[in-house]
């Protein structure tokens, strides 16, 4: 994609897009990739410590522990966007934190949040999945794809 | 022990995800529905499952869990129903995430104000 | 009247009788929180929501800067106000507050010197005496319609900007004591293919450059003649670029007369990665710190120029690139 629009550009953008990524401040990737994996790896050691906690405490099998403890995961991390403390801590954390499904219910309660203004039904509800719509479109339609496949070759074979 | 390949495995796939973003220069957005279709990719070539098994929790609270579960419930149905369970499956595992994050991302927007 | 190919010259050099900046909490913490005369400390103040709390820091640098100049609301003629929301509606419901007659107008973060320019030119031709120029910008509003949520989490990268929570306005005379406002450059859209919201200052440099290179040969006026060039928000990426730009294209301002509002607002705070910016940076940094020393006898004669970048959301998301723009406004002292 950003090869094709390269090639549209006149010598001088070309020229001018060199210029000004010498002058770009270069991401800190080395601290950005140990803050994501330590704070990606805490978040699973937290749900590995309350699924745990579901099977010894609730009776759950290994199989059903798994629901609940995403359950609490989102409740925890809705909780810390409505406190406003979620995204300060998601600007140190970066992907160690949008990637385990507290970033999902992150996506969702911070849409929410932010159009309550408009009211429940409109606000709330039409802007709720603004940013986790194409968590869930582009997850389904792969699921369908696949599984499809998988089907009818299984039919077939 | 499963505690620490949960840390691990966890960790490992937020580190991919940080690569999608600083590297690729992804928008967020682009960077987790790659990760969700990757989950339901690596569910379609049998390599999920086993992963999860021995990660636990680093393998079924990242996002790439959701396009595993999707998955499951998809081929799940079909083998009881054919092909028309691949529709009707889909969101049989994933009710509990989805469910969970609608209701308590709405009550969330009642009973909090945004801060900026 | 039009000197050159795109610039107007103010013989009758029209004066800012009064002026206004209001700021949020955050600008509250920055390096010229004394230079705003209302700071708040509630980024709602007090309001439902972050767009109504916008209107009100513009409704405020409105009030102030007429009271500030002496008059009433009824004694202004026109006002020309514009901020980033769709429609302009911080703008639109300020105005029915004032009851002014009224003129929106969309130049993203260049609106200040957009208003400014036009509202001397009504002066200058007499088509009014008293003329209003104000725009306003809210962070939350702002990444709310721009970005994404405020308490959602995403990492911005260090090219990134913080929108300046701001309302600033000025009212022009053609009569009076002040700073006057003596020629303008209206800037055309410059766009370099660049296409990443998160790097507004490497996508309007090339309008600065391009509206400050006319300026000089409209007005043909050596390149040291203004004691500081300042521009609106090209953060510390985009002043860093322009700074090799002007010398590279034969623009040889003095380098140490070039500042950046972007820059000067926050000072060296980390979190605003590469500086501020909204339509109410350059207002609030030009009609309140700027003019404060340009009065204090700092400076004889100055330029402003305020940098937009004129893109939506949808137009990145169909894969355009940024087309950007400058206006730049001359300032000089009362007494030249």
């Amino acid at each position: 994609m950003a090869d094709k629009k390269k090639k549209k550009l006149t010598l001088t953008q070309q020229e001018y897009q060199q210029l000004a990524k010498r002058h770009e401040p270069p991401r800190p990737l080395t601290r950005n990739f140990i803050r994501a994996f330590l704070v990606g790896g805490v978040i699973c050691l937290i749900g590995q410590g309350i699924q745990e906690m579901f099977i010894h405490f609730f009776d759950f099998t290994e199989k059903t522990a798994g629901n609940p403890t995403v359950a609490v995961l989102i409740l925890l991390s809705a909780l810390l966007t409505g406190l406003g403390w979620y995204d300060r801590i998601a600007q140190w954390a970066g992907a160690g934190t949008a990637v385990p499904v507290t970033g999902f219910a992150n996506s969702i309660t911070s849409a929410a949040l932010e159009h309550r203004s408009e009211g429940l039904v409109l606000g709330v509800g039409g802007n709720m999945f603004k940013l986790a719509g194409s968590v869930i479109v582009m997850g389904v339609v792969a699921a369908f794809a696949i599984s499809l496949i998988k089907t009818l070759i299984n039919m077939g074979g | 022990m499963t505690f620490l390949w949960a840390f691990l495995v966890g960790g490992a796939i937020c580190l991919v995800g940080q690569f999608l973003l600083d590297v690729m220069k992804l928008t967020p957005a682009h960077t987790m529905a790659s990760l969700v279709v990757a989950g339901a990719v690596l569910n379609g070539v049998g390599l999920y499952e086993p992963l999860a098994k021995f990660a636990g929790a680093g393998a079924s609270v990242p996002i790439t869990s959701f396009g595993n579960a999707l998955m499951k419930g998809a081929m799940a149905e079909a083998e009881k129903d054919g092909l028309i369970g691949v529709i009707t499956g889909i969101f049989e595992v994933t009710s509990a995430g989805i469910s969970a994050a609608i209701v308590f991302g709405f009550l969330v927007a009642v009973c909090f104000r945004p801060k900026g | 009247m039009r000197k050159g190919y795109q610039s107007w010259v103010f013989p009758s050099r029209p004066v800012i009788v009064g002026r206004a900046a209001i700021g949020g909490p955050f600008e509250a913490q920055g390096p010229l929180a004394n230079d705003f005369d209302t700071l708040h400390g509630d980024l709602m103040i007090g309001q439902d929501s972050w767009e109504k709390a916008e209107r009100v820091l513009l409704e405020e640098a409105c009030d102030k800067a007429i009271e500030k100049a002496g008059l009433r609301r009824e004694q202004i003629h026109f006002m020309l106000a514009g901020d980033l929301m769709n429609q302009t509606i911080s703008a639109n419901f300020a105005a029915r507050t004032l009851s002014i007659p009224f003129m929106g107008i969309f130049g993203a973060c260049s609106t200040a010197m957009e208003g400014l320019a036009l509202a001397a030119l009504l002066v200058d031709s007499q088509s009014a005496d008293y003329v209003l120029a104000a725009t306003s910008s809210h962070n939350s509003s702002a990444e709310k319609q721009y970005r994404y949520p405020t308490e959602y989490g995403s990492q911005k990268p260090p090219t990134a900007q913080w929108t300046v929570t701001g309302a600033g306005a000025s009212v022009v005379a053609n009569q009076g004591n002040g700073l006057r406002v003596t020629a303008a450059t209206i800037g055309k859209i410059v766009d370099m293919g660049m296409t990443d919201p998160f790097n507004m200052g490497g996508a309007m440099a090339p309008a600065a450059l391009s509206t400050i290179e006319s300026h000089f040969r409209d007005l043909q006026l050596s390149h040291d003649h203004y004691d500081l060039v300042v521009t609106g928000d090209l953060g510390k990426v985009g002043h860093s670029i322009l700074s090799e730009l002007l010398p590279k294209h034969n623009v040889n301002i003095p380098l140490k007369r070039y500042v950046d509002c972007g820059m000067l607002i926050y000072g060296d705070n980390p979190i605003v990665w590469s500086g501020g910016s909204g339509c109410g940076c350059c207002a609030t940094v030009t009609y309140g710190h700027l003019l404060r020393r340009f009065q204090e006898g700092e400076w004889k004669r100055i330029l402003v120029v305020a940098t937009g970048a004129l893109l939506s959301p949808i137009s990145y998301q169909q894969g355009e690139s940024i087309p950007c723009i400058a206006h730049a406004v001359a300032i000089e002292a009362d007494t030249l």
